[in-house]
C-alpha cells in the first residue's frame, strides 16, 4: 500500500449540490436489512414449525421497502423498487416447486432404496418386497438402443447440414423438418411406433425395440440441433488448413472437424439421452410393462423405470402401501439418473472443450 | 462457356470413393429424417382413419369421433392455456431477474438451477403432483370456493382430492416455466447494450429501462417463447394423466371433481385397455394433437423468423 | 524438387462475380515472388487458385491454365487433393489444429491421410521440419504440448513447419506476417530466405518493405476501377519494380500515394 499513489481527494461539493444530486433516498442499510428479515421469515415459514403462512408475512415485510420508498423517494423510485421485489418474487416462486419435488422425492424415496430394491424384479411379488431390476435393465437397454439409432442419424444429418448442405434446398427442408420433429408430442411418437409395428406384428404389439424407435423420434432432432451448433463452432480456418495439406474432405471431417467438436457433441448427446431416459408416454404405449426381467428388445413387453413408476402409483393393488413406496423409490432412482446425466454433460463441456480456442 | 460449366460441375462431385461414401451417408441420414416424419404422418393417418370413420357402436366410447374428440380438444386447450397464463408472468420475471437483476457472478448458476426443472422427468412431476401438490391444494380450493365462488371458474364444489384441471395446469406451468424462461433470458441478454445505456443515460430507473429498452426489443421473442411453451404444454402427457381425475366433460369449473380430459392423457389412460377400432380412434386423436402442436410450433417459428428479418434490417 | 509455375489467362469467379481477370504470369523455381496491391484486388483469390483452394468456396470456379512444370492443374483428370499435397499453403492467421500436439501438428499432413510410418521416421520429419521453420530450439522440450499454447509468431512458424513436412514443391503464403509482431515478422522473413533454396515461394504481402526485402520478383495487382475485376498490372524483378516501374499506378502505390 503506497499512500503516495492515492489521488488527492476532490474538493467537497457544497451541501446543497450534494443534496440535489443524491435526492432524498432510503438509507442504504434499509432495503438490505428488510430483505434479510424477509428471507429469514420465509425460511422459517418453509422449514420451521410455524406454518407456510409465514412466507406470505415475509413477502409483506419485503413490501415495506417500496411503500416506504413511496413516501421518501417518490413514485418513480418506488415503482422501481416494487418491480425489483416482483421480479425477485418470481424467481423465488420458481424455486418452490423444484425444492418441493427434490425434498419429497428424496425423503420418500430414499428409505426404499436397498440392495434388494436394485437386484430383484417384481416376478412373483405380492405386497411387500420386489425391486426395480427389470425396469432398470429395460430402461438402460431401450435408451441404449435409442441412442444407437439416433446418434448416427443425428450426427450425420448435422454433418450434411453444415459440411455439404450449405445453401442447398434439401438442407433448408431438413432444418424445417427437424424443427417440426422437435415439436412432436411424446405420446404421438409412441403412437407412431405402435402404428409402424402393428403393420408387421399385428394389433396389440408390445416390444422393447418399438420403445427405442419411439424414443429415437424424440431424440434425433435434439441430437441434430446440438451437433449442428457444435459443428458450426469449428472455425473454417481449420478445415482450410486441412484441405491445404491435401487431405480429402471426408478425412478432414472425420479427423479435424469432429475431434474439434467432440466435447460439444458428447455434451449434446448426453443431454439428449437425459431427456429421453425419463420419457414415459411412448413406452407406456409400445413397450408396456412386465414383472419379469426381459433382456430381449425383440421379444414382447419390457419394463422401464418411468412406466414402472407410473403403474406402481396409479394401480397399487391392495394393500397399496408397498407399491406406492416402490413408486417413490423408482422415481428417486430415475431422478438421480437424469441429474447425473445432466451433471456429466456439464463436466464434459467444462473439461474437454478444445484447448486454447475460446 | 459451356465447357467451363461442365468441368465446374464435374469438380463439385467428389471423385474419391471415401468422399463419395461419406457424402452419401450424410445425405442418407438427412433423408431418414424426411422419411421418419413422412412415416409419422402416414402411419398415423392409415391407422387413424378407420377410427374416425367408425360408427358409435363399434367403439368403446360409443360416440362419433367428432363427439369424442371435441371435449378432449377443449380440455387440452384449457389446461395448456391456463398453464401458460400461470407460467408466462413468472417466467418473464425469472428471466428478467437472471438477466438484469441478479448479481452477475450468480446469473449462470441461477439459470442452471431453473434449467434443472426442465430435466425432471414428467412421471416424477406426476408422482409429485398426485401425492403432494394435489393434497396441498385441497384447502386452497375450498377457500377459493368460499371467497370467489361467485366466479364460474371457482364455482365448485371443490374436489376432495385436489386432482382438478387447475392442479394439472399448475404442474404443466411448472414444466413449461424453464422452457419459456430459457428463451426469454436469451432474448433479454441480447438487448443491445447501447439501447439500455441510452435509457439509463436519460435518467431512467432500472424498471423504466426495462420498459424502454428491453421489452420493445424482446416482445416478439417473448411471444414465440410462449408459443413454444404452449406446444410443450399441449403435448405433455403423463403429468396430466396422473394428476387429473378426468370425466371428459366440457366445463370451465376449474376446481371441481368433474374435469375435462386432455388428448394426450386420454390416450395414455385408455390405450392399454383399448381394442379394435377404439385403438384407431385413439390414434386418430393423436393425429389431431400432432396437428394442433404443429400449428402452434409453426406459428412460433414464423414469429422468430420475422423477428430475425426485422433485426437484420437494423 | 522446386517447380516453376506458368499461369496463362486465368479468370477467377465467385459464382457469377468475376473477381480476377486475365492474369498471365510466370513464376521461376527456387525464387520468391511477392504479390502486392490494394485490399480487395484479388491477391488472396489468385494465390488460392494456384493450389485449387479457391474451389472449396461454394460456387467458386476458374477458367484458364495454371501449369506447374508443364502440367495443367485444372486439367480434367487432375485431383485437387493431389495438387494441394504438391503445393503447400500458409494462411494469414496461424491455424494450428487445437486438438493436436506440436508434433502431431507438424505431422498433420501425414497423419490426416493415415500414412503409416515408423516412429523414427516420424521423429525425423518433426525435427527436420521444425528446424527448417526455425522453431526446433524453442519447442523441442514440449513437442507433446498443444500447438495452440504457442505465441502467435511460433504458431505461424509451426504452420510453416506443417506445410513443409509433406515436402511440397511450392509454398504459398497469404500475408503470413500480418497478424504478427515485428520480431516474429523478421524471424519469418529470414526463414523465407532459407526456404528459398528448396522451394518455390509465392507470398502475398501488404508491407512494401517486406516485399522489397524478401522477394526476387514482384507482381502488382490492382482494381481496374470500382466494381471491376482485379488484374495484374505488371510484374518484374523486385529491384526494377521498386526503382523504376513501368506503370504510373505501380509507382503511385509503391510510393504510398494510394491504397
Ligand atoms: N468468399 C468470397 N465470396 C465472394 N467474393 C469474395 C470472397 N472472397 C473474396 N471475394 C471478393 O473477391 C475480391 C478479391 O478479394 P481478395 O482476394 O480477398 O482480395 P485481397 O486478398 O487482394 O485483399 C473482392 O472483391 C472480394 O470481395
Ligand atoms: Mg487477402
Amino acid at each position: 500500500m503506497t499512500s503516495t499513489l492515492q489521488p488527492t481527494s476532490p474538493p467537497t461539493p457544497s451541501p446543497e449540490i450534494a443534496k440535489s444530486l443524491r435526492g432524498r433516498s432510503l438509507p442504504t442499510w434499509a432495503p438490505k436489512a428488510i430483505g434479510a428479515l424477509s428471507v429469514a421469515l420465509a425460511l422459517v415459514g418453509v422449514f420451521g414449525p410455524v406454518g407456510f403462512w409465514l412466507v406470505f408475512v415475509a413477502w409483506l415485510v419485503a413490501a415495506i421497502v417500496p411503500l416506504w420508498s413511496m413516501f421518501v423517494e417518490g413514485r418513480r423510485k418506488a415503482t422501481d423498487r416494487f418491480v425489483t421485489l416482483l421480479v425477485t418474487t418470481a424467481f423465488v416462486i420458481a424455486l418452490f416447486p423444484l425444492g418441493s419435488i427434490l425434498t419429497t422425492v428424496v425423503t420418500r424415496g430414499a428409505p426404499v432404496l436397498s440392495s434388494d430394491f436394485f437386484t430383484y424384479s417384481m416376478r412373483n411379488v405380492l405386497g411387500e418386497g420386489g425391486g426395480i431390476y427389470h425396469a432398470l435393465m429395460g430402461t438402460l437397454l431401450i435408451t441404449a438402443a435409442a441412442a444407437a439409432i439416433s446418434v448416427p442419424i443425428g450426427l450425420f444429418t448435422a454433418i450434411y447440414l453444415i459440411e455439404y448442405g450449405e445453401g442447398k434446398r434439401l438442407a433448408r427442408w431438413i432444418r424445417f423438418l427437424v424443427d417440426v420433429m422437435t415439436g412432436i408430442p411424446s405420446i404421438v411418437a409412441g403412437l407412431f411406433a405402435y402404428a409402424l409395428f402393428v403393420i408387421f406384428f399385428g394389433p396389440g404389439v408390445r416390444m422393447g425395440v418399438g420403445g427405442a424407435v419411439a424414443l429415437s423420434v424424440l431424440m434425433i432432432p435434439v441430437v441434430v440441433r446440438s451437433c449442428e451448433e457444435m459443428l458450426k463452432l469449428v472455425p473454417n480456418e481449420l478445415r482450410e488448413a486441412s484441405y491445404a495439406l491435401g487431405v480429402p474432405k471426408w478425412r478432414t471431417i472425420v479427423k479435424v472437424v469432429l475431434p474439434t467438436a467432440l466435447a460439444g457433441i458428447v455434451t449434446g448427446v448426453t443431454l439428449a439421452v437425459a431427456r429421453v431416459i425419463g420419457e414415459t408416454a411412448p413406452l407406456l404405449i409400445i413397450a408396456g410393462l412386465t414383472d419379469s426381467v426381459n433382456f430381449n428388445l425383440f421379444d414382447g413387453r419390457m419394463a422401464t423405470l418411468p412406466v414402472f413408476t407410473y403403474f406402481s402409483i396409479i394401480t397399487p393393488g391392495v394393500p397399496p402401501g408397498p407399491s406406492i413406496e416402490r413408486a417413490w423409490g423408482a422415481a428417486l432412482v430415475l431422478l438421480i439418473i437424469v441429474m447425473l446425466l445432466n451433471f456429466a454433460a456439464r463436466l464434459v463441456s467444462y473439461f474437454f472443450s478444445p484447448k486454447g480456442e475460446r | 462457356m459451356t465447357s467451363i460449366q461442365s468441368t465446374a460441375r464435374k469438380r463439385s462431385t467428389p471423385t474419391r470413393p471415401g468422399d463419395r461414401i461419406f457424402r452419401g451417408t450424410s445425405i442418407a441420414a438427412a433423408l431418414t429424417i424426411l422419411a421418419t416424419l413422412a412415416g409419422v404422418a402416414l402411419f398415423l393417418t392409415i391407422e387413424g382413419i378407420p377410427g374416425v370413420l367408425a360408427s358409435p357402436d363399434e367403439v368403446k366410447h360409443g360416440t362419433t369421433f367428432i363427439d369424442y374428440v371435441v371435449p378432449l380438444v377443449f380440455g387440452t386447450l384449457l389446461a395448456a392455456v391456463l398453464a401458460l397464463a400461470l407460467a408466462i408472468p413468472v417466467a418473464i420475471g425469472v428471466a428478467l431477474y437472471i438477466s438484469h437483476y441478479a448479481p452477475r457472478r450468480l446469473a449462470s448458476t441461477l439459470g442452471y438451477i431453473i434449467d434443472l426443472l426442465a430435466a425432471v422427468p414428467s412421471v416424477v412431476y406426476g408422482v409429485w403432483g398426485i401425492s403432494f401438490l394435489a393434497t396441498a391444494l385441497v384447502p386452497v380450493y375450498s377457500w377459493l370456493e368460499r371467497t370467489l365462488g361467485f366466479i364460474p371458474l371457482f364455482a365448485g364444489p371443490p374436489s376432495a382430492t385436489g386432482r382438478t384441471i387447475l392442479t394439472a395446469s399448475i404442474v404443466l406451468a411448472v414444466m413449461v416455466l424453464p422452457v419459456i424462461t430459457a428463451l426469454c433470458r436469451e432474448i433479454f441478454l441480447q438487448t443491445p447494450r447501447l439501447h439500455e445505456e441510452a435509457a439509463l443515460a436519460l435518467g431512467a430507473t432500472r424498471w423504466e429501462m426495462a420498459r424502454l429498452a428491453i421489452f420493445p426489443y424482446a416482445r416478439s421473442g417473448i411471444i414465440s417463447a410462449s408459443m413454444l411453451g404452449l406446444g410443450r404444454a399441449l403435448g405433455e402427457t403423463m403429468a396430466v394423466a396422473m394428476v387429473l381425475s378426468a370425466s371428459g366433460v366440457i366445463t370451465f369449473n376449474l376446481i371441481s371433481s368433474t374435469n375435462p380430459s386432455t388428448i394426450a392423457a386420454n390416450i395414455a389412460l385408455t390405450f392399454n385397455e383399448a381394442t379394435g377400432l377404439t385403438v384407431n380412434a385413439l390414434i386418430a386423436s393423436g393425429l389431431v394433437l400432432f396437428l394442433i402442436t404443429f400449428l402452434v410450433n409453426f406459428a412460433a417459428r414464423a414469429i422468430v423468423e420475422r423477428r430475425k428479418d426485422f433485426s437484420g434490417a437494423n | 524438387m522446386a517447380k516453376s509455375i506458368d499461369v496463362s489467362d486465368l479468370n477467377i469467379y465467385y459464382g457469377d462475380f468475376l473477381a480476377v481477370e486475365g492474369v498471365t504470369i510466370p513464376v521461376a523455381a527456387r525464387s520468391v515472388t511477392a504479390f502486392i496491391g490494394p485490399s480487395g484486388c484479388g491477391k488472396s483469390t489468385f494465390l488460392r487458385s494456384l493450389n485449387r483452394m479457391h474451389e472449396v468456396i461454394r460456387g467458386a470456379r476458374v477458367d484458364g491454365k495454371v501449369l506447374v512444370d508443364g502440367q495443367d492443374l485444372y486439367a480434367d483428370d487432375m485431383d485437387p487433393v493431389n495438387v494441394r499435397r504438391m503445393i503447400g499453403m500458409v494462411f494469414q492467421r496461424p491455424n494450428p489444429f487445437p486438438t493436436m500436439s506440436i508434433a502431431e501438428n507438424v505431422l498433420a499432413g501425414q497423419k490426416l491421410n493415415s500414412k503409416r510410418m515408423k516412429k523414427s521416421e516420424a521423429d525425423d520429419i518433426v525435427e527436420r521440419s521444425l528446424r527448417s521453420a526455425g522453431l526446433w530450439n524453442e519447442v523441442k522440450d514440449r513437442l507433446d504440448r498443444p500447438g495452440s499454447g504457442l505465441s502467435g509468431g511460433q504458431q505461424q512458424r509451426l504452420c510453416i513447419a506443417r506445410a513443409i513436412a509433406t515436402q511440397p514443391e511450392i509454398l504459398l503464403m497469404d500475408e503470413p506476417c500480418s497478424a504478427l509482431d515485428p520480431i516474429s515478422t523478421s524471424v519469418i522473413e529470414d526463414l523465407i530466405h532459407e526456404l528459398k533454396k528448396d522451394y518455390t515461394i509465392v507470398i502475398v504481402t501488404h508491407n512494401m518493405q517486406q516485399a522489397a526485402r524478401v522477394s526476387d520478383t514482384t507482381a502488382f495487382f490492382n482494381l481496374a476501377g470500382v466494381g471491376q475485376p482485379g488484374r495484374l498490372v505488371e510484374h518484374g524483378p523486385t529491384e526494377k519494380m521498386f526503382s523504376n516501374p513501368e506503370d504510373p499506378a505501380t509507382e503511385a502505390y509503391i510510393q504510398g500515394r494510394f491504397g
